[in-house]
């Protein structure tokens, strides 16, 4: 389709909208990619999820913007940010260091042909072109009433499931979190006091109980107490 | 009305070609890791476009659950990935080929 007949079915506004919000998401990514340090490459990616919300409201996809910002920029953003300063990560590296032969080349020839390739998917008729098979997305009232419907009738299975996704993935977020034997969490280098200190870190009460034991216990009880804890 | 649908498409192909460069090309764990989200927003661009093209409710639902996914492996990748560097400091891609034949 020539230039023209695309841009003139569209506004001035919403084009000078895509045009922009456009042009953030592409640099937002190309920053992800080409940045030395991390936490660049992070808020970059900042960048391109508010770029993708924008386009979401261009489409008349208000909800679907909202949860954009709030899930990825609010919470998936600031875990990544909350690991790389947990990690210390704050080194920068030589982005394209070549451990394998070739593979900036390679690289670069099957990015090259996954673009050839989906642009000409693009171009193809590949949907059926049936209209609102799952039904209406205008018309029956705002867009959140509309979603809210689905979710909660068509979709409440999905719905559903994905909520014991969710508890799934914060089990094993615990599980994958914690040491090997089972002392609970924190790192190596954060943990410079000893192992014994740092366990009872979850329950403050502990820390008083036994501050208050050892008040009133009398030596014998404080050495037995110690002989007891020196084994492990 | 906005703009046509081929250019919401070939934006996020070109989004998810730059995802695809980059995951293949960097060492770094967690800037691989933000290179799927990359590729997983091109997906939800190219859904919310066909929804809005084929005035369909399916496409904004499939986002929604997609983000959804997307914030579950965020969680589960991020521990591995602590789990990982808490054995060895500084490790890359390259330096977890324990499995390596």
């Amino acid at each position: 389709m020539p230039f023209a007949a695309l841009v003139a079915s569209a506004t001035i506004p919403d084009t000078l909208t895509f045009a922009l919000a456009a042009v953030i998401t592409v640099v937002g990514a190309l920053g992800v990619v080409f940045s030395a340090h991390p936490v660049h490459s992070a808020l970059m990616l900042v960048m391109t999820l508010f770029g993708i919300a924008v386009l979401f409201v261009e489409e008349d996809a208000q909800f679907l913007a909202a949860v954009q910002v709030i899930v990825y920029a609010g919470a998936i953003v600031v875990l990544f940010l909350f690991v790389i300063m947990l990690l210390g990560v704050d080194r920068q590296e030589v982005v394209f260091a070549d451990q394998v032969r070739g593979q900036r080349v390679v690289a670069a020839f099957l990015g090259l042909c996954v673009l050839v390739e989906v642009l000409l998917l693009g171009t193809g008729h590949w949907t059926t072109g049936a209209h609102s098979v799952q039904g209406k997305l205008e018309g029956a009232g705002s867009n959140v009433s509309v979603l809210g419907k689905a979710l909660f009738t068509t979709y409440l299975l999905p719905f559903e499931v994905t909520s014991a996704l969710l508890v799934v993935a914060i089990v094993a977020a615990v599980v994958l979190a914690r040491r090997a034997d089972g002392t609970g969490g924190g790192l190596p280098e954060l943990g410079t006091a000893p192992e014994r200190d740092a366990a009872p870190k979850l329950g403050a009460g502990e820390d008083e109980e036994r501050g208050a034991a050892e008040q009133r216990g009398t030596g014998e009880e404080r050495r037995a107490e110690d002989e007891a804890v020196t084994p492990r | 009305m906005s703009v046509a649908a081929s250019w919401y498409l070939t934006l996020a192909a070109v989004l998810f070609t730059i995802g695809a460069v980059g995951l293949l090309v960097r060492r770094n764990v967690l800037v691989m890791f933000m290179c799927i989200e990359l590729m997983l927003n091109a997906a939800n661009l190219t859904f919310v476009t066909f929804a809005r093209e084929l005035n369909d409710l399916g496409g904004q639902v499939a986002v929604f659950f997609v983000l959804v996914v997307a914030a579950a492996e965020v969680v589960v990748g991020l521990g591995i990935i602590v789990s990982i560097f808490r054995r060895r400091p500084g490790a890359t891609a390259d330096d977890a080929n324990m499995l390596k034949g």
